[in-house]
């Protein structure tokens, strides 16, 4: 058991939760389980994140990391036979009430996955699918001027302004990557969740997706699920860790590297096992 | 380099007999391929030489057939071969598309297989039975109900020259119209199976990208998942089409086996395997007659080659762009 802060758990059995000071709460997970039919892969989760600042979720593989971030967004509902229970607020409202619609709550909570997923359509069209589908733009040129931010602030404008029309498949790997971050970012989402967005791309790559990130904590609150431990210490304010479909240990990044207080988190983050 | 044997690793190696002699199966294995193919269309164009040779180029072109005074032209039964297979065609692609959407996207998942099953046990419907049901069942009932409906709805359409009109028709029942019913009935398990099997292929990082955003099912299936696998949905579609082109059996009961060119899409027609079906029998070796028959096969072989050429075409400049 944590010898964490507990602040006010709606039940007896949480297993961890943990309040950062830093900011005000975005996102918060209470008792926040998840079944794929009868098997359980996520228990009681409760931890608040941050708005304007990135937490880190780590653990090894099939630990219930990228369960608990899809449950975020709700993709988990297209998954037959999976199944959530708790409570997720976003900003206080509940985000798994029966009056919420996925569709309009993932408008809102961008995500990224761990390979770069553009459509295949052009650059210019893959950045304004979403802006086009939830009608943000309201002119041609309303609609030309958040592609060109959205790539500016995805650090891709200046290697493909000039082939706008190019199709999105045909860049890089790391550009890719770059592409559907714009992508997110062109319908403003107030949070953006990252699926391992490094795992398929070279260091160079990666050092720049990274200071991309560093770049949109000011404006997002961003959740970012990672294998790479240096990663979660590079780029986190918080990091939280998962073992076995449980949380146990979330807290200010430094802290949890330098002096985590339970010794799986101990165990995991020198390499004794994962 | 060397063994602990000090035996060089390099060139000791004797290539296996197993080995080379899989290769030269496969070899046979793709030429018999090219060497039937080659062999087929040679015969048919040998055997019907006699029939290009006495009709010349008016063998595809004349509308007139008749057997008493030995003129065959060969266009009623090009026409009535295009008709039915692209009539089917526009019935059965919608049809099949909605059928993979519904198993892919929608269906609750207990249901998927039992489905999927039924729809290849479709396939699986000798063709005879097609026709004895399109005869039996599907004939009167266009007959009596169908028809007259039809001709109502759309008796507003302009003849085309005083030759072609569309929907005016007495009610016979058999005819282009259900030969095209029948066929697009015969092609909608392959279309829906190979349309489904497209669609599940589609990467599901594709479809949760969409998710994602915000997209709906609706948006999703038309934005980004059809998009991306268009080139192999018209492959099935195409599929579909080469079966319509050259089915027989079912087409003989119910086209109406009238070779003259069709006054509109319920007259009695024929195609060109009905033709060849129904005139086989009689057809003594060494006759014209059965010049004109291979001769149609040969047509029939290269209007279905046409088709799918044309449809490798397209796929290969939608790739490109």
């Amino acid at each position: 058991m944590s010898r964490m802060e507990t602040i006010a758990p709606p039940r007896p059995q949480v297993s961890a939760s943990a309040r950062v000071e830093s900011g005000s709460v975005k996102v918060r997970a209470r008792a926040v389980s998840v079944f794929y039919g009868e098997k359980q892969a996520l228990f009681d989760v409760s931890l608040d994140m941050p708005e304007k600042s990135v937490s880190a979720l780590i653990g090894p593989s099939g630990c219930g990391k990228s369960t608990f971030l899809r449950s975020i967004n709700r993709m988990n509902d297209t998954i037959p036979g999976c199944r959530v229970t708790g409570e997720i607020a976003i900003d206080g409202d509940n985000i798994n009430d029966k009056s919420v619609d996925p569709v309009l709550l993932r408008a809102q909570v961008g995500m990224v996955f761990q390979k770069p997923n553009p459509f295949p359509k052009s650059i210019f069209d893959n950045v304004a699918y979403g802006v086009r589908l939830h009608g943000l733009a309201e002119s041609k040129r309303d609609l030309d001027q958040i592609v060109e931010t959205s790539l500016i602030k995805a650090g891709l404008w200046d290697e493909v302004k000039d082939r706008l029309s190019a199709s999105g498949m045909s860049l890089s790997g790391g550009q890719q990557q770059r592409l559907v971050i714009a992508r997110a970012i062109a319908i403003n989402p107030e949070i953006i969740l990252m699926d391992e967005p490094c795992s398929a791309l070279d260091p160079i790559a990666t050092a720049k997706i990274e200071e991309l990130i560093d770049e949109l904590k000011t404006n997002f609150c961003i959740i970012i699920v990672t294998h790479s431990m240096a990663q979660a210490a590079r780029v986190s304010q918080q990091t939280a860790f998962f073992h076995l479909g449980k949380l146990i240990e979330f807290g200010p990044t430094e802290q949890v590297f330098t002096n985590p207080r339970d010794t799986r988190t101990q165990d995991y983050i020198t390499g004794r096992f994962g | 380099m060397t063994t602990a044997a000090g035996k060089s690793l390099i060139g000791t190696r004797k290539p296996h007999l197993a080995d080379s002699s899989f290769r030269v199966s496969l070899y046979v294995a793709g030429a018999v391929v090219v060497v039937v193919l080659a062999s087929i269309l040679l015969i048919m164009f040998m055997g019907g030489r006699q029939a290009f040779e006495t009709f010349g180029l008016g063998f595809v072109w004349s509308t007139e057939w008749n057997p008493v005074t030995s003129v065959y032209g060969a266009l009623p039964a090009i026409t009535g071969t295009l008709i039915t297979a692209f009539t089917a065609i526009l019935i059965a692609w919608p049809i099949g598309f909605g059928i993979a959407f519904f198993l892919t996207e929608i269906c609750p998942l207990s249901l998927r297989a039992p489905l999927g099953i039924a729809i290849e046990l479709l396939a699986a419907i000798p063709s005879i039975v097609y026709g004895m049901w399109g005869f039996f069942v599907l004939a009167p009932f266009m007959a009596d109900n169908v028809q007259p409906w039809l001709t109502e709805l759309f008796a507003w359409l302009p003849p085309v020259g005083d030759s072609f009109f569309w929907f005016s028709a007495p009610p016979l029942g058999v005819g282009l119209m259900t030969a095209s019913l029948v066929l697009a009935v015969m092609i909608l398990p392959f279309i829906a199976a190979t349309s489904r099997d497209v669609m599940l292929s589609t990467p599901q990082l594709l479809k949760d990208g969409a998710y994602a955003m915000g997209a709906t099912r609706w948006e999703t299936l038309t934005g980004v998942v059809i998009p991306a696998v268009r080139g192999s949905l018209f492959g099935a579609v195409f599929l579909g089409l080469g079966r319509a082109l050259g089915e027989t059996m079912a087409i003989v009961f119910v086209i109406g086996n009238a070779t003259r060119m069709p006054d509109s899409l319920f007259a009695p027609s024929a195609s060109i395997a009905s033709v060849v079906a129904n005139n086989f029998p009689e057809a003594e070796p060494g006759s014209i007659q059965l010049a004109v028959l291979l001769g149609l096969g040969f047509i029939l072989f290269v209007v279905s080659f046409g088709v799918l050429a044309l449809a490798r075409l397209l796929l290969r400049q939608e790739r490109m762009a």
